[in-house]
């Protein structure tokens, strides 16, 4: 049984100007000690998923409209405020892009470390001290003992990002969302993070569902990668898979974009138009209007995400009907 | 590179650090800017790298005149621009123009897109008032937009059309080099592939130069014809784009190409990654010597020693480090 899976969830934004399809129809699952990725643009709905697993989604004008998010027999989505608060914050936990904003700049860091403690875990705040401690010098903050008592503002970036993974794990989690953590930071503090990540995955066991923007990040982190645009998951695959093989033109032409896989000096490819407006209905494929592929059926029927042989789903009907 | 279009002479910028409430005095320097030397051809593309705080910002400011320089010369084509007067500053800028990181502040949210391009060409007097909507519709055209989005506001576009509107400003008084400060490091990289195919086509056929700020290598080689690496305020690595990242010479450079992650898992998992500890130091307090000894794998006591100067490698190429024999 995997560890969280998620099925047809929507999540939909109700505003003055629309209603938004953040996040249209979809089902993916996570095994336990797995890392999936999850790579698309800004708008795709990558950050509202794990959002609303997370319970994040401000209601209204959010509102989850349909879809179950079964996390070791609990439906995050559907349980009582009770039920999903001991799951999140202890065995699910989330660390978010801007290490500057995510963390309170009116407490120390050690009463923002505890407090997952003090709250799933009972135990005495001498003791809780002694755990946010060792976890600091977990996630590698030299003289933790004395730094503990700092305030975020006396913590560089990279910095702060260490402490909120130390945050994020104190409780020793199964499930681990990071959304864009490293996006902020610099390169060389991106390769420190990204091999912390690694390295506390190794130590505790736990799945990892990494959101990105940046094929890079995922190719050297993730097991499993999905693509979403629009709202919808357009193709999921293992990582070499879809590195090697893309099937869906829309994971295709983001591969050739990247000024790194083409010749120097060389006319980048590039993807016409802009993403959908999602506060319009889209019949058909999302991606048929800049799809270079796109054929009249296209903009009728909207594709599933089937697999076609391997385990390599994806969702094109144009793939599907071994037309390209 | 003779005929040179920018001469940079030993450019340092300096901000003072004041503490005290009351009693306010300068307890300190910023040094964000020390010690550069530096040069662009007529046509050329410069990719400038280097990560946040080593000051590839403020040095463009200081090419812009933006912040005054502390100390050297910004020569543009023949003119020393550092001591200029206000007035011929004024003359000098039309030859050098910016483009900024974020489309979204760099554009004013109230003026339309006809009154942000017509703005230069009204000031400098370019061309005669009645040719101004013309010229505004050429000069859309050439970044790709269509001149019948004229009357529209910046929040009615996207960020790339956005970064679109800021590439015709720039280009509105023909300028002959622009400096473009991360111009495609808040966009998705379907629209950065756009706008970077903008920019390598505005260079070629205007004969432009450009200095080209990021601290995505990749994107640097792919459009750079030569690229400077800078570290805490100083060059310490100079030459062809392809050159240096593929085979980086100096410790920083090396570390740095090593943690750009590639889109290659093969590749990726099999590589050894050299992960720099630390955080870059504070340019108020930087380290004596050579100021990455700190967090170089190779570094030495005679490091701490000396500042290593800027010398010629191979051809074309400049490293600073006092062990690039050794290493």
């Amino acid at each position: 049984m995997p560890l969280l899976n998620v099925t047809d969830l929507r999540t939909w934004f109700h505003t003055r100007s629309g209603v938004y399809r953040a996040v249209d129809g979809i089902s993916f699952s996570v095994e336990r000690g797995e890392t999936l990725g999850i790579v698309g643009e800004s708008g795709s709905g990558k950050s509202v998923t794990c959002y609303s697993i997370m319970g994040l989604i401000p209601q209204p004008p959010g509102r989850i409209e349909s879809g179950t998010a079964m996390f070791d027999g609990v439906d995050l989505l559907h349980s009582t405020p009770r039920e999903a608060r001991s799951i999140r914050g202890k065995r699910v936990a989330m660390i978010f892009q801007d290490p500057m904003t995510s963390l309170n700049p009116y407490l120390r860091i050690s009463e923002q470390l505890i407090e997952p403690l003090l709250i799933h875990e009972k135990i005495s705040r001498r003791a809780a001290l002694a755990r946010a401690h060792a976890m600091l010098e977990a996630v590698g903050i030299n003289d933790a003992a004395s730094r503990i008592h700092f305030y975020p503002h006396e913590f560089s970036g990279g910095m702060r990002q260490r402490v909120m993974i130390a945050m994020a794990l104190i409780t020793k989690p199964e499930l681990l969302i990071a959304d864009e953590p490293t996006t902020a930071l610099d390169v060389t503090v991106q390769a420190q993070i990204l091999e912390l990540i690694k390295k506390m995955q190794r130590e505790l066991g736990m799945a990892v569902i990494f959101i990105t923007h940046d094929l890079g990040v995922v190719s050297g982190l993730c097991d499993r990668v999905q693509v979403m645009y629009a709202g919808r998951i357009v193709e999921t695959a293992d990582t070499r898979t879809l590195f090697r093989s893309p099937r869906h033109p829309y994971t295709r032409a983001l591969q050739r974009s990247i000024p790194s896989m083409q010749p120097k000096g060389a006319e980048l490819f590039t993807i016409p138009g802009m993403p959908p407006d999602l506060s319009k209905p889209l019949p058909g494929c999302p991606f048929a209007p800049r799809c270079e592929f796109a054929v009249e059926r296209c903009r009728h029927e909207t594709p599933a995400l089937a697999a076609i042989g391997a385990d390599h789903p994806h969702a094109c009907l144009r793939v599907q009907a071994g037309e390209i | 590179m003779t005929d040179s279009i920018l001469e940079l002479t030993d450019v340092k910028t300096h901000f003072p650090v004041v503490s005290g409430f009351v009693r306010r005095r300068q307890t300190g320097t910023v040094k964000a800017v020390d010690g550069v030397t530096l040069s662009v051809g007529r046509g050329e593309v410069l990719g400038l790298v280097g990560e946040s705080g080593c000051g590839k910002s403020t040095l463009a400011r200081t090419i812009m005149q933006l912040v005054p320089t502390t100390a050297g010369t910004v020569v543009l084509n023949g003119k020393n621009l550092s001591d200029c007067s206000a007035k011929e500053l004024l003359v000098a800028r039309r030859d050098l123009q910016m483009v900024f990181q974020d489309p979204y502040a760099s554009l004013n949210p109230r003026l339309t897109v006809y009154s942000t391009l017509a703005e230069p060409l009204i000031a400098h007097r370019v061309c005669p008032p009645a040719e101004v909507n013309a010229r505004v519709a050429e000069l859309m055209r050439l970044v790709g937009l269509a001149p019948r989005f004229m009357q529209k506001y910046p929040h009615e576009f996207s960020g790339g059309q956005r970064q679109r509107i800021a590439i015709a400003r720039a280009l509105a008084l023909q300028p002959k080099m622009i400096i473009a400060d991360e111009p495609v490091s808040a966009l998705d990289v379907s629209i950065q592939a756009q706008i970077l195919n903008l920019l390598s086509q505005l260079c070629r056929e205007m004969n432009l130069s450009l200095i080209f700020i990021a601290h995505d290598l990749s994107v640097v080689k792919h459009i750079s014809d030569r690229v400077a690496v800078m570290y805490l305020g100083k060059i310490v690595e100079l030459g062809p784009a392809a050159d240096v990242i593929e085979r980086p010479r100096h410790p920083y450079t090396r570390a740095l190409v090593s943690a750009i992650p590639t889109p290659d898992p093969d590749l990726e998992r099999n590589r050894q990654r050299i992960v720099l500890p630390g955080d870059p130091p504070s340019p108020i307090n930087p380290p004596v010597g050579c100021a990455f000894h700190p967090r170089c794998p190779y570094a030495q006591e005679k490091c701490k020693a000396v500042v290593p100067p800027l010398i010629p490698d191979t051809p074309g190429r400049e490293v600073a480090c006092i062990r690039i024999k050794e290493i």
